[in-house]
């Protein structure tokens, strides 16, 4: 029955898919631009102090943040989140199989690990920056203090979890220690080492943000209390805006990556749907 | 019969006490080696014991603290702006999640917007919080609801759309009203996913409270550590750093228990550690 009407459907696709595409669109930018528009009428009808029109917000960003500032102020400021995350993945994954692993290990070290894990990390800022001084390490390593804990425990959590007739079964075909985590142990946490990755990205742009807000001169989040600070309004919604479209950079990149590296993962889930 | 149920009930559950009992031991054994390495550090000389007061110097002036009624109102303070924050994320993500996902025309319109809004660093908006109520609770209720609301509103977004197809058409097939669907189909199928949502919000307005207190610089336990650390008084910033980390330690507990309490008839059915 299906395959019949599958076929008879066939010959008239092309209007169709263009009308799916039109209201796809429709969709995705029709609220925003609605938003906008009231936005500008607002503006213009009302304006407020404290909130610029939508035209003067992208000239204030096309002239704050495109030019000389980017270099400055925020490729660093990006170069230490992407130094940050990068470590925080790798100590987190690293550490987090090494615990996961090992139960004795584990038993010794939970306690310690539920109650760092719920330090807020800003608290954490004074300490650094007294220990290290404001510099580019400290601001990585409070970063890294802060974020790699959703990995970690996330890790830890999908290693103990691995199936364990899987396990059995590796044993019993004798693979090698490398390859019991290559291919068995990694793989099986991957889903929830991903979920702890996802959680840890915006405590790393937090903390990117705060990291440069009390003891720094330069980067993104300074730049945008000075603006606070000087009355630059327009300036400092463009600085918020940065931040946003970097955090939804840092959404669609790890996207992009997740759907890479848990591939198997989201087709077994389909087939288990279907 | 009674005699006769009594005895192998120790027999069967002693391997499970002896794990507990061991796991008790090693936990204890953890903490105490933490402390033991954190007396060390500075006693040895590795780190500046000026900067790095040692764990009994933390210790002993986290005892007087707990003297003073002033660090008590602070943690007042703190866990106000948390609470009051933390119900207004809750009933505003609840209540335009329900609508928005109910209705699939909102939720396909609402998709990118969200997903713009949902990724801005709720402490991007400390520099307008300031300018716009300045020191008061106001600015840092900004900051931790933006941060909360995304938490529980994405979960219950999901929650509502994850009602069960046939149990759907079993509920329209025998004529339930809308009222009723809400209530006996919709709602029990979000909770799971509220609850979770309710859980990473709690922890997520503890960490902008006392943020926003550091920066905003609202009284509470956040200003109180930039006190402390303007004023070079090193054991007060590690035992209120000590003290924030055992406040997120208790919000942790009570919400998971919370969770499991509710959600009791629920529990298995799904991972709750995966978003």
């Amino acid at each position: 029955m299906t395959l019949y009407t599958s076929t008879v459907v066939t010959p008239r696709p092309r209007s169709r898919v263009w009308a799916k595409i039109g209201e796809n669109t429709a969709y995705a930018i029709g609220l925003p631009i609605i938003l906008v528009v009231i936005w500008g009428i607002w503006a213009t009808v009302a304006p407020a102090q404290f909130f610029p029109s939508p035209a003067e917000l992208l000239e204030a960003f096309v002239d704050t943040w495109i030019g000389p500032a980017f270099v400055t102020d925020v490729l660093p400021s990006l170069g230490r989140l992407a130094i940050g995350i990068v470590l925080s993945i790798v100590v987190g994954v690293v550490a987090g199989t090494l615990i996961g692993l090992n139960r004795w290990l584990r038993e010794l070290l939970e306690p310690m690990l539920e109650f760092f894990r719920a330090v807020p990390p800003p608290v954490l800022l004074p300490i650094a920056v007294v220990l290290m001084g404001p510099t580019d390490a400290m601001k990585i390593v409070v970063i890294v203090i802060g974020s790699v804990w959703p990995i970690l425990l996330n890790t830890i959590e999908g290693v103990r979890s691995t199936d364990s007739v899987m396990t059995e079964t590796a044993r019993s075909f004798a693979l090698t220690r490398g390859e019991h985590l290559r291919y068995l142990v990694l793989p099986a946490a991957s889903p929830r080492i991903m979920a702890g990755v996802r959680q840890s990205l915006s405590i790393a742009l937090i903390l990117m943000v705060i990291s440069e807000l009390g003891y720094s001169s330069s980067g993104l989040g300074y730049q945008i209390v000075f603006f606070q600070r000087n009355y630059l309004i327009a300036e400092m919604w463009s600085g918020i805006l940065l931040l946003g479209l970097i955090g939804i950079l840092l959404a669609a990149i790890f996207g992009l990556v997740e759907r890479r590296v848990l591939r198997w993962y989201h087709g077994i889930k389909e087939v288990e749907r279907a | 019969m009674a005699t006769a149920a009594a005895v192998p009930a120790p027999v069967r559950r002693s391997p499970r006490q002896l794990r507990t009992l061991r796991k008790l031991a090693l936990g204890a054994a953890g903490i105490l080696g933490f402390l033991v390495t954190w007396q060390l550090l500075p006693t040895l000389g590795l780190v500046d014991p000026r900067y790095f007061p040692t764990a009994t110097e933390t210790l002993a002036q986290l005892g007087q603290e707990m003297r003073d009624l002033e660090f008590w109102r602070n943690v007042g303070r703190t866990l106000t702006a948390w609470g009051i924050g933390l119900v207004i994320a809750t009933v505003l993500a609840t209540v335009l999640g329900t609508v928005i996902g109910l209705v699939p025309f909102l939720r396909r319109a609402t998709h990118t917007t969200v997903e713009f809004l949902r990724p801005i660093p709720s402490v991007a908006l400390i520099p307008l919080a300031v300018l716009l109520y300045g020191y008061q609770l106001q600015a840092a209720l900004i900051i931790i609801v933006f941060a909360s609301f995304w938490q529980v509103f994405i979960q219950v977004l999901y929650g509502v759309a994850d009602v069960d197809a046939v149990a759907r058409d079993t509920a329209r097939s025998f004529g339930l009203s809308r009222g009723s669907r809400i209530v006996n189909l919709v709602f029990p199928t979000a909770l799971p996913y509220l609850m979770t949502g309710l859980r990473l919000a709690a922890a997520v307005a503890l960490i902008l409270a006392i943020t926003a207190e550091m920066f905003i610089g609202n009284p509470g336990l956040g200003r109180e550590i930039v006190f402390a650390q303007s004023a070079g008084n090193w054991p007060v910033v590690y035992a209120l750093v000590i003290v924030t980390g055992l406040l997120g330690l208790l919000i942790n507990l009570v919400f998971r228990a919370i969770e499991r309490r509710s959600l009791a008839w629920h529990q298995s059915v799904r991972g709750e550690e995966v978003l």
